[in-house]
Parts: structure tokens; C-alpha cells; sequence
């Protein structure tokens, strides 16, 4: 009964955030740029939580995850200029970004291929290499603006959306771990030949784990395309990837809740720090540095929040 | 045919760029197993003091050289001192992390003190030679000379000297070497010393060719380094030189024989196939896996 009630309490703290954000949006409630803000902790709240997929959690390194992100920025936005146009964009908008979800999904499938057999640093290198020849490959592409850039999406990323997609990203990502897939994802992690030994299917498990990362990768992107409504293959280079590894590990490795943290505080902190300029992306880095001399695994490595566990997981797995 | 070996010469001298960093990060990485993420930033501070002792205080190549592998050298040694070394005994990827902060964190430094690209002067009296209608520029020559006299001092130290043995017996088995008495510590330092040494010296090879530079020059320069190291199989010396030679020459032909922009398309594509059948890379040691 009690788990029930929690189990209730957050989806329904879930659900009046997502009430909150509509109000918020409809009204006018708070002014833009705040509105902008927290739109941005939410696009980066999900790239953190698709790469802790597999840096955190899988334990494998990828350093590639902005390849991702360009290749369903692109989709989405192709589609809701090119296709998508006519349609009312209640329903064309989310179309498009679940189609930028899945073509970077796919794309993902094609960087599980070589983890079967590559690891650890040489893995981090095929994504990296994977990364750059999606740029490349965009850059070569003239019909959808090469190296100058692709614009002509409608503002269709409002905060009810970003909050919608947050919450979908974190219950998913969340039953996913605590699955019988998260199990073997944890394995792998811990010992893949021990894993191997135990029955896990271990080539299923990477193929899906990239899957799914890569498939939030790409919806953060189709959001993102259609919140600045320019895209150049500029924006996906390695410092975005560097970005996202720095919420990560800020946040701390395999934790949800470390995650939000990250990447709210990394948003907010950069934001804050913008009255230095220049200067600030000086500072920023010191204090990462920092923060992994005196605690190491970040914010929160490796705990969780317990609002962010199953029930029946609580307390060891023992039932109350 | 002669275009041919215009590029080749062209290659080779991109080719001892690429060696000299990706020396750097192989090293470290034969040491530590840890990926220096900052050294392709230690190169772009390399070039920035290339440009402030041609530019500003007007000295001829040689202080220059010998300015820029001092001052990277310390840089290095310092980065590893305060920000590598508490971090030893923490989970690996925080070492990279940090490393990666290193690298965003110079990167702004420069770019706060320079906040527009700069000019590096020639260094060297800037005329060619004519080798059977190949032309070479003096340059090229200094590039190449300058690389294979580093290259060669570092094998000497590595391979003939006693530091040099400690250095790969550290990378033999970490566990063991202290053991034996040997300073790991001050071997580790040594190894930054060497490896930015290296890449300092290298900023000043960029800069002769390629005389306009900014702070982000370290990034795309840098992680084409680390993909030549990749290559070869890092933590391996002659693999970091093999693989940089091989990436050169495969950047340099793209841009000649086909349109430019395939560069970067051709060469990941490259890395990316290799990796997938030989995930160690070329001289790589093969990780056995023991259960």
C-alpha cells in the first residue's frame, strides 16, 4: 500500500510539473529567457541521461554522442520543413521528433556493431570516428545547406513539450535499468565475459543499450533543432560531445537523479558565469577539475535517488 | 607523377606534425593508461609561444623551438603535478575528465588573452629548392629535419638510457616496478616532460605551415594526433610514428586526388573500418582477457 502510494506520488509530482510547464508556457508565467533556460536543462537533461546510458551504466566510453544528436536534428528537421509543413504541428511535431529519435536510433546500431568486438578506449575512438564522419557526411550534403547550415523549422519546442519529453526520457530510461535488459547492461559493465558465462546475451544488450541512448541522443536533437531553429554541422562537434560528458561525470555516473543534477547545474552555472565573457568558460573547467579532485565520481556516482527507484528495489530488494 | 611527389613530400611533412603530438599522447597512455585529453591543447600552447617569440619579441627559429618545448615541458609537468597526480588512485575516468577540463580550460585561458587569431612571421628565410622539379621549402626541410632529430633522441632515451628502461618497464607492469625501487612518480613526470617536449616542439612545426592560429587549433589537430596513436596501437612508440605517417599521407592525398571536403569523410571512414578489424590497432599489444 505504501509503495503504491509513492509510486503514485511521483507520477503525480510528474504530472503537476508537467501541468506547471503548461501553465507556465500558456500564460506567460515566467519571461522568456527563463522559459529558455529551463527548456535547455531539458534538452541537456536528456543527452546526459542517453550518454549515462552507456558511460555510466554500460560502463563503456563514448565520446561521440553529438553524431547522434546531429543525425536527429537533421531528420526532425527535414521532415517538419519538407514533409511535415502542411500538417497541424500538434501532431506533425511530435511525428518529426520521434522520426529524429529513430533515425539517430538506427544510426546508433551502426557504432553497437564494432562494440562487440572493440572496448574501453578503442570504442570511445570508433565513436569519436563516428561522430566525425556524420559531420563530414553532412557537410558534404549541398540539398540539406552543407557547412552553412539548415534553417526554416517554426519554433514548435515549448516548454510543455521539453517537459513531456523529460519525463518520458526519465521513465523509460528508469524502468529500462531496473529491466531484465538493465540487468545485463549492469553486467557487462561489472564483467562481460562473467556476464557472458551467466547466460546474458551480451550482443543484445549493447545493441539495445545504444539503441535507446542513441534514440534520446537523436530526440534531444530533433528539440533542439527546433527551439533555435538553425542547425549547422558546426554545432555538433566535439565540444558539444565534451559538453555532455562533463554533465555527466559532474553529475556522476549511473544515477538518474546524478543526471539531473549535472546537467541542471551545468546549465544554470554556465549561465551564471556569463557576465565573465570570455572568461567563463575558463572558470567553468577549474571547477570540474575541482570537484574531481575532491569527489571523484561526481555529484552522485553510483547512488540513487530514492524517489528514482522501484519500489520493490528499495532497501535491498526487500519487500515492506 | 611530379604533383604526386610534391604531395608526398607535403604528406610526410604533415605526417611529422601529427608524429610529434601523437608521441605525446602514446606515451602518457603506455604509462598511465590514461588518455591525456589536454595534450592537443599543450600543442595549440606550443604554437601561441611560437607566435609570442617570433612575433613579439622577434628571436630567430632555434630560441623559438627551444621556447616553446620549455615552456609546453613545464606546462605539461605542472598540469600533471596539480591536476593528474591527486587523481591517481581515483576511478580512471575521472583522470579523464579532468583532462578534458585541462584542455577546455587552456583553450579559454588563450582565447582570453587572444582573442583573435594571430599571424606567426617566418620564421626561417622562406625560398625552395628545386629536387628534380619537386619543390622543397626551406620549411619542409626544417619540419622534417627538426621531427626525425626529435624522433631519434626519444628513441635513444627511451630505448639506451636508464630512465628509458624504467619508463618501459612502468609501462610492462605498474604493480611491479616500484617494487624494484624505481620513482614512479618522477618517471611519470619525465614522461609529461617528454611527451609535451614533444608537442610544443610540434606547434612551432604547425605554425612554420600553417602561420594563422587560434586557440582551437588544439582540438581537431589534436584528436587527429590521438587517432594516429589509435592506429598504430596506442601506447605503442613506433605505432604513434607508423600510424601518423600513414594518416598524413591519407589526408594529404584525399585533399589532392579528391574534392577537399572528403578529408575528414575518408579518414574516419578509414579509422573506423581498421578499428573494426583490428581493434588494437597496427603494433598494438593484444589484451588477452583472463577470466
Amino acid at each position: 500500500m505504501r509503495t503504491l502510494r509513492k509510486a503514485l506520488s511521483v507520477k503525480g509530482a510528474a504530472a503537476a510539473v508537467f501541468l506547471c510547464a503548461l501553465a507556465v508556457s500558456r500564460y506567460g508565467l515566467l519571461d522568456n529567457y527563463i522559459q529558455l533556460i529551463l527548456m535547455l536543462i531539458g534538452i541537456n537533461l536528456i543527452l546526459t541521461l542517453s550518454l549515462n546510458l552507456i558511460n555510466g551504466y554500460m560502463g563503456e566510453f563514448s565520446v561521440g554522442h553529438a553524431g547522434f544528436m546531429a543525425a536527429g536534428a537533421y531528420v526532425s528537421s527535414l521532415l517538419s520543413v519538407k514533409v511535415l509543413a502542411a500538417c497541424s504541428p500538434f501532431w506533425a511535431f511530435p511525428c518529426a521528433v520521434l522520426a529524429g529519435g529513430a533515425a539517430a536510433g538506427a544510426v546508433g546500431l551502426v557504432v553497437a556493431v564494432p562494440s562487440f568486438k572493440t572496448r574501453g578506449d578503442y570504442l570511445a575512438i570508433v565513436t569519436l570516428a563516428f561522430s566525425m564522419i556524420v559531420k563530414s557526411v553532412i557537410e558534404n550534403i549541398d540539398s540539406v545547406g552543407g557547412p552553412r547550415g539548415f534553417l526554416g523549422m517554426e519554433k514548435l519546442t515549448t516548454l510543455p513539450w521539453v517537459c513531456f519529453w523529460v519525463i518520458v526520457t526519465v521513465w523509460i530510461i528508469r524502468n529500462f535499468i531496473y529491466s531484465r535488459f538493465g540487468r545485463g547492461i549492469l553486467a557487462v559493465r561489472e564483467d562481460e565475459i562473467a556476464a557472458e558465462l551467466t547466460g546474458v546475451n551480451t550482443r543484445n544488450v549493447k545493441m539495445l543499450a545504444f539503441v535507446v541512448s542513441s534514440f534520446f541522443a537523436g530526440v534531444a536533437g530533433g528539440l533542439y533543432a527546433h527551439l533555435l531553429q538553425y542547425i549547422s554541422p558546426g554545432t555538433f562537434d566535439i565540444i558539444k560531445s565534451t559538453e555532455m560528458l562533463v554533465m555527466v561525470y559532474l553529475g556522476g555516473v549511473g544515477s538518474i537523479a546524478g543526471s539531473i543534477m549535472g546537467a541542471t547545474a551545468y546549465t544554470v552555472l554556465l549561465e551564471a558565469l556569463r557576465p565573465l565573457g570570455v572568461w567563463r568558460m575558463a572558470v567553468m573547467p577549474l571547477l570540474l577539475i575541482l570537484l574531481m579532485i575532491f569527489r571523484p565520481r561526481g555529484i552522485m556516482g553510483f547512488r540513487e535517488a530514492r524517489w528514482l527507484v522501484p519500489g520493490s528495489e528499495r532497501d535491498g530488494g526487500v519487500k515492506r | 607523377m611530379i604533383y604526386f611527389f610534391q604531395q608526398a613530400l607535403n604528406a610526410v611533412q604533415l605526417g611529422s606534425v601529427y608524429a610529434l603530438i601523437a608521441l605525446g599522447y602514446t606515451m602518457v597512455y603506455g604509462v598511465l593508461s590514461m588518455i591525456n585529453f589536454a595534450h592537443g591543447d599543450f600543442f595549440m600552447v606550443g604554437a601561441f609561444l611560437c607566435f609570442v617569440g617570433a612575433a613579439v619579441w622577434h628571436l630567430p627559429f632555434v630560441p623559438v623551438l627551444l621556447l616553446s618545448m620549455g615552456g609546453v615541458t613545464m606546462l605539461g609537468v605542472a598540469t600533471e603535478r596539480i591536476a593528474y597526480r591527486p587523481l591517481r588512485n581515483a576511478p580512471k575516468v575521472s583522470a579523464i575528465i579532468t583532462s578534458l577540463g585541462v584542455g577546455i580550460f587552456l583553450e579559454h585561458v588563450t582565447l582570453g588573452l587572444n582573442p583573435y587569431p594571430k599571424y606567426i612571421p617566418p620564421l626561417l628565410p622562406s625560398f625552395s629548392f628545386d629536387l628534380g622539379g619537386v619543390s622543397v621549402s626551406t620549411f619542409q626541410l626544417a619540419t622534417i629535419g627538426v621531427s626525425f632529430a626529435l624522433m631519434f633522441a626519444l628513441h635513444l632515451i627511451v630505448n639506451k638510457t636508464k630512465a628509458g628502461l624504467a619508463l618501459r618497464a612502468i609501462s610492462a607492469d605498474r604493480a611491479m616496478v616500484p617494487l624494484m625501487g624505481v620513482p614512479v612518480d618522477k618517471m611519470i613526470a619525465l614522461t609529461f616532460a617528454l611527451g609535451s617536449g614533444l608537442g610544443g616542439a610540434a606547434g612551432v612545426m604547425y605554425g612554420m605551415a600553417y602561420p594563422v592560429i587560434d586557440p582551437y587549433i588544439g582540438i581537431i589537430v589534436g584528436w587527429k594526433a590521438f587517432v594516429s596513436a589509435v592506429i598504430g596501437g596506442i601506447g605503442s612508440i613506433r605505432g604513434a610514428v607508423l600510424g601518423a605517417y600513414i594518416l598524413g599521407t591519407v589526408e594529404i592525398m584525399t585533399a589532392a586526388f579528391l574534392p577537399s571536403t572528403y578529408r575528414d569523410l575518408v579518414t574516419f571512414s578509414l579509422l573506423f573500418a581498421l578499428l573494426i578489424y583490428q581493434p588494437s590497432g597496427l603494433l598494438g599489444r593484444v589484451e588477452i582477457q583472463k577470466v
